[in-house]
């Protein structure tokens, strides 16, 4: 099947497309941490770089199969956000975030320093496993798990929490397991996508995974609009293209890109589909329908 | 070796002091991390070398005219990308915003001087002076003592002005500081000014300490900044200064005592253990939650 997209489809084209994919797994996992539950974390992408290291040193070191350092990797990002979780989801709102910064900037200076992982230079040669059509199944799988977790109770729980903390724990929620929780499953998702990452690009250091690339992430999750799950792929999906579309403007690219987050943010404050909720829509396209209905 | 690391300590975090002081006046008046503030730094690093290599004024006038050039580029950044968002959304596209504007800025400079190390000229007469066995350079009393001026200013400055006096109510609650007749927006832009004329000082001296600016330098500058900020609890003056200093002392004796490669990380380190313990950090104050 990949051949067949490979002998179709532009090179640059589906390189862009699995870099979005990648970034469309990852962005979902801050979501439900920031976007859901409403816990600024902006340091997402040090549980990136532990399941990008994880995986490529198991493939590379050990020759374990690529499923299997994949999901290794993510349990790692996993063990380590629930780690953190504990402890720190005591802080709130700015607090968190630079908690999280912090921790993201210890693990970036910890792989500088890390012998199995190629200190500054990092790690190369991994095969590149990861492919357009297993990167597009693992994106359907989360995007289903995720609508499936956020209209369940759990998932109720979790918005009751940003919406307001008091008043969700006054229901019986309890608030400190469903934070963990999220944290951790966005850590789980941060390492799978980096696992997928590091397996595409073939080469991996600390400073892929810095303080910038958490920026990015959470660009991704605010610009697609909080909470929303359309939203974060489409937002995933602009921030993938739009520095591949502003290459025609070559130097002045990351200039045109802080101008543009700015003038988004000032024209669409709350996302591109912050205040639209599919949910709503469906809704009104079905009351429409009985309206016709009822005057015919 | 004690004392000499405790001055050079001592003079990193009075830096990094000046920096937090701009984060922690933004963030008690409209609650938005600047994150453009460390590059407001670096302008003032390079708008100091501008006065020095080209103009060749005194380092006193440059540091005088940095501070002024940021204070204009402070408002102007409030005014176009701040100002717009305010109170119509929540306070994460205000990040947002000052992360593109962040962007924005270093890359400007990148485009202007290239992504190189600039060298700062040799502007003071560095003499050593030797107290017992203690070395400390002029250029480090020079520092210490334009950091001490320019905080006990702004502490005069708050506690006893006019203005001062506005910019603490706005502090406490916007909304009541906007019906006693303040002009809120006025008081916001004055902020940004007084912090990032604060910052800017502390980018020329620590171009003329370390002998080098580059465009990136403010944002590993802006973190450490920030969690000076947090960790003597953010929205507080004194908090501030207090964070700064004990983290540039921190850092320093981490580095000389511990290991150097892990620099970067032994100042945020610190800041988790500080918060796990005292989760406001150490000056700030316990906010009760309230329905």
């Amino acid at each position: 099947m990949d051949a067949w997209f490979m002998q179709h489809i532009d090179a640059y084209y589906l390189r862009i497309m699995v870099l979005i994919g990648i970034n469309i797994i990852l962005a979902l996992g801050l979501n439900l941490v920031t976007g859901v539950t409403g816990q600024l974390s902006m340091g997402h992408a040090g549980f990136m770089s532990i399941g990008a290291y994880t995986a490529a040193i198991l493939t590379l070191h050990y020759g374990v199969s690529f499923i299997g350092a994949l999901i290794a990797g993510a349990l790692m990002a996993a063990f380590f956000g629930f780690l953190i979780g504990i402890p720190t989801l005591r802080l709130e709102g700015d607090y968190l975030a630079i908690v999280t910064i912090g921790f993201a900037e210890i693990i970036r200076v910890f792989f500088l320093n890390f012998e199995p992982g190629g200190k500054a230079v990092g790690l190369y040669g991994m095969q590149q496993f990861t492919t357009f059509s297993l990167v597009m199944v693992i994106v359907i799988v989360v995007t289903l798990l995720n609508v499936k977790l956020l209209n369940s109770r759990y998932g109720r729980a979790l918005y009751a929490i940003r919406e307001n903390e008091i008043a969700a724990e006054a229901c019986g929620i309890n608030t400190t397991r469903m934070k963990v929780a999220a944290f951790t499953v966005g850590a789980f998702l941060a390492g799978l996508s980096g696992g997928l990452y590091s397996h595409y690009m073939g080469y991996i250091a600390p400073q892929d995974f810095g303080f910038m690339r958490s920026i990015e992430i959470l660009n991704m999750v605010v610009l697609g609009g909080m909470g929303s799950i359309p939203g974060t792929i489409i937002g995933a999906a602009i921030l993938t293209v739009l520095p591949e579309m502003l290459r025609i403007v070559a130097d002045y690219r990351l200039l045109f890109y802080g101008a543009l987050l700015v003038i988004l943010m000032i024209f669409r404050p709350n996302g591109i589909m912050g205040d639209i909720r599919v949910y709503d829509l469906r809704k009104r396209w079905q009351t429409k329908e009985v309206e016709t209905c009822s005057k015919s | 070796m004690f004392w000499e690391q405790l001055i050079n300590g001592l003079t990193l975090g009075s830096t990094y002091a000046l920096i937090a002081l701009g984060y922690t006046m933004v963030y008690g008046i409209i609650q938005l991390i600047n994150f453009a503030h460390g590059e407001i730094y670096m302008f003032g690093a390079f708008a100091g070398l501008f006065l020095v290599t080209v103009l060749g004024v005194n380092i006193f006038v440059a540091l005088i005219g940095a501070m002024i050039f940021c204070m204009l580029l402070g408002i102007l950044v409030e005014i176009i990308a701040y100002r717009p968002l305010r109170g119509k959304s929540s306070r994460l596209s205000g990040l947002i915003s000052a992360i593109g504007v962040s962007i924005f800025l270093s890359t400007l400079m990148v485009l202007l001087r290239g992504p190189n190390t600039t060298r700062y000229p040799e502007v003071l007469n560095i003499h050593s002076y030797t107290i017992g066995s203690v070395e400390i350079s002029s250029l480090q009393i020079v520092i210490l003592l334009v950091a001490f001026v320019l905080m006990a200013g702004l502490q005069f400055m708050v506690q006893k002005t006019r203005l001062g006096k506005a910019m603490r109510a706005c502090s406490q609650d916007l909304d009541a500081a906007c019906l006693m007749g303040i002009n809120v927006n006025r008081i916001i832009s004055f902020t940004f000014a007084v912090g990032s004329a604060l910052a800017a000082a502390g980018g020329v001296m620590v171009g003329i300490y370390y002998n080098a600016v580059w465009p990136y330098m403010g944002m590993m500058a802006g973190l450490k900044a920030f969690s000076a900020a947090v960790l003597g609890g953010i929205g507080s003056i004194p908090g501030a200064m207090l964070g700064g200093i004990i983290l540039g002392v921190l850092e320093i004796f981490g580095v000389a005592y511990l290991s150097s490669s892990y620099k970067d990380a032994i100042a945020f380190a610190i800041l988790i253990l500080v918060l796990l313990i005292r989760p406001q950090g150490i000056m700030g104050q316990k906010k009760i939650k309230k329905v």
